[in-house]
């Protein structure tokens, strides 16, 4: 099985750990991912909100070079994945976008024919591999890990998904397979602010730290997630130890790779997991170590 | 009651000003671009959007309130507003609109135009960040994310770059910062894709406004403010 594979900008840049552990993961499913070559950023939200044509444009050059692949693209970040859905839906609907994007395509002797399928890797992994087939790989026993399964907004919307957009419980399923315990997590899909914790932090820090609250009142060992402002946002809200504290009040944040891989029998190393901000605690720490 | 709206009064209900005219002429094309986008018309005002936004607390209109206004000939307000640059972008109005309005990228439409514009005489936080995201994007092909915030943090809030530091030490330690900003192979031919496209960008029109020039919901409210004596 083999997929084109559009890490985006964060992967490449602080969200390191997450294109890594989804690699090692990818390979242990038997799943081939090849990147890309000579990607650009998607664009996100901030430049829809500059500019549309150019925006769609920007987009649609990785589809028009992820198109001669002739595979499914890959896109792991949320906001890169929601951008190519999104471009995808636009130029199929709205004729003139269309033919505006294709002219500047033109410019650098590219075509799109919206043939492209954008697909994210949670469901590659729990709808085509399959959660029976992942339990079967899997080595090491998530047995006693409460986690809070927390998807953010943008794989889940505003594009029709592989997943609930208001429950979705691709991870509850994924982890509940490998003996870990899904704790009652209602902020699932709450938006975590996105930039907000740069633009108003006063707003930003309100809607990352309500998921936090959430997670910790009900118990949760670990956040667990798919995209990387998400995970920046959740680590960065929390302060650091102090010394060698355990991290008593912080609760570590990982990517959902990360967790998945451990259970595979990746080691702790391999996942990155010493990469995380945030101390691991007690429960992760024995797991990993096991 | 006079209909002297361009001298800053009230103009009698249906009577727009020239200015706003104009913006709804703009605001209606760029709707029409939006697959779906004319189901604005069938807003039936039940606040669904307003409900489901967790920022809604944070804005000074609601997002239901958006169409009000816009079907109230106010839609300067709106382009003035805190709202449009307060949106996250997080589509829970989009998927629970009973009418099928896609709220948010109708704010993002308003983002544009309220920037193009040149609505607001000041930048907001989130005008500048995307602004600044953008010229990035232009220069490398990529999204260079420290020096995002670096240079987002010098423009606007240059007393919390100093507060990062301890932030940025963990990054490099932890081996998430980098340090060199890759560019794309093909940036020549992106940069011919982005310029190509920019011709056929919509322009948005540019007028500045006086102050006092809104009509509808925004000066009625004034209005009665001052009638009430909460205001003078």
């Amino acid at each position: 099985m083999k997929f084109t594979y559009y890490p985006g900008c964060s992967l490449h840049g602080t969200s390191a750990p997450y294109d890594r552990s989804l690699r090692r993961v990818m390979t242990r499913l038997g799943v081939e991912l090849e990147e890309l070559e000579d990607w650009n950023c998607c664009g996100a939200t901030m430049y829809m909100s500059v500019r549309e044509t150019v925006a769609l444009a920007v987009t649609a050059r990785n589809l028009a070079l992820a198109e001669a692949k002739g595979q499914p693209l890959v896109a792991p970040c949320s906001a890169c994945y929601t951008t190519l859905l999104k471009t995808n839906r636009y130029l199929r609907e709205v004729p003139h976008l269309r033919a505006q994007v294709d002219q500047a395509l033109q410019e650098a002797d590219l075509r799109y024919e919206l043939s492209v399928r954008v697909r994210h890797p949670l469901d590659i992994i729990v709808n085509h591999i399959g959660v029976d087939t992942v339990a079967r790989l899997a080595t090491r026993r998530l047995d006693g890990l409460r986690i809070a399964p927390y998807y953010g907004c943008q794989i889940v919307r505003p594009e029709p998904s592989f997943d609930d957009p208001d429950w979705p419980t691709s991870m509850d399923d994924l982890f509940g397979a490998l003996g870990a315990q899904s704790v009652y997590f209602p902020d699932r899909v709450r938006c975590c602010g996105g930039m907000l914790l740069t633009t108003y932090p006063e707003v930003g820090s309100e809607l990352t730290g309500n998921i936090l609250e959430c997670a910790k009142r009900n118990g949760a060992d670990v956040v667990v997630t798919t995209c990387p402002l998400c995970l920046m946002n959740l680590e960065t809200l929390q302060k650091p130890a102090k010394g060698n504290g355990n991290g008593s009040g912080s609760i570590p944040i990982l990517f959902f790779t990360q967790l998945l891989g451990l259970a595979l029998g990746e080691s702790a190393k391999d996942m990155d997991l010493h990469r995380s901000l945030l101390p691991l605690g007690e429960r992760l720490t024995a797991l990993a170590g096991a | 009651m006079t209909s002297n709206s361009e001298n800053g009064e009230l103009a009698r209900p249906g009577e727009l000003s020239a200015h706003e005219s104009e913006l709804r002429a703009a605001f209606l094309a760029e709707v029409e671009k939006i697959p779906g986008g004319d189901r604005i018309r069938r807003c039936i005002q039940c606040g669904t959007c307003s409900g489901s936004c967790p920022v809604s607390y944070a804005m000074d209109i609601q997002p239901r309130q958006l169409v009000a206004y816009f079907r109230a000939g106010d839609l300067e307000s709106i382009l003035r507003s805190r709202t449009i640059w307060i949106c996250a972008s997080c589509y829970a109005c989009t998927v629970r609109c009973p009418s099928g309005i896609k709220v948010t990228d109708l704010i993002y439409g308003l983002k544009r135009m309220a920037m193009e514009g040149r609505i607001r005489s000041r930048s907001t936080p989130t005008s500048t960040l995307s602004s600044e995201f953008v010229r990035l994007v232009n220069r490398y092909g990529r999204s260079p994310e420290i020096e995002l915030s670096v240079r987002y943090l010098l423009r606007r809030a240059p007393h919390r770059l100093v507060s990062q530091i301890p932030l940025g030490w963990r990054l490099i330690r932890k081996g998430r910062m980098p340090l060199r900003t890759h560019r794309v192979k093909g940036l020549a031919g992106l940069r011919r894709i982005i310029a190509k496209a920019e011709e056929m960008e919509t322009s948005f029109p540019r007028k500045r406004l006086q102050p006092a020039a809104a009509i509808g919901y925004g000066a009625v409210s004034e209005r009665l403010a001052v009638e009430e004596g909460v205001v003078t």
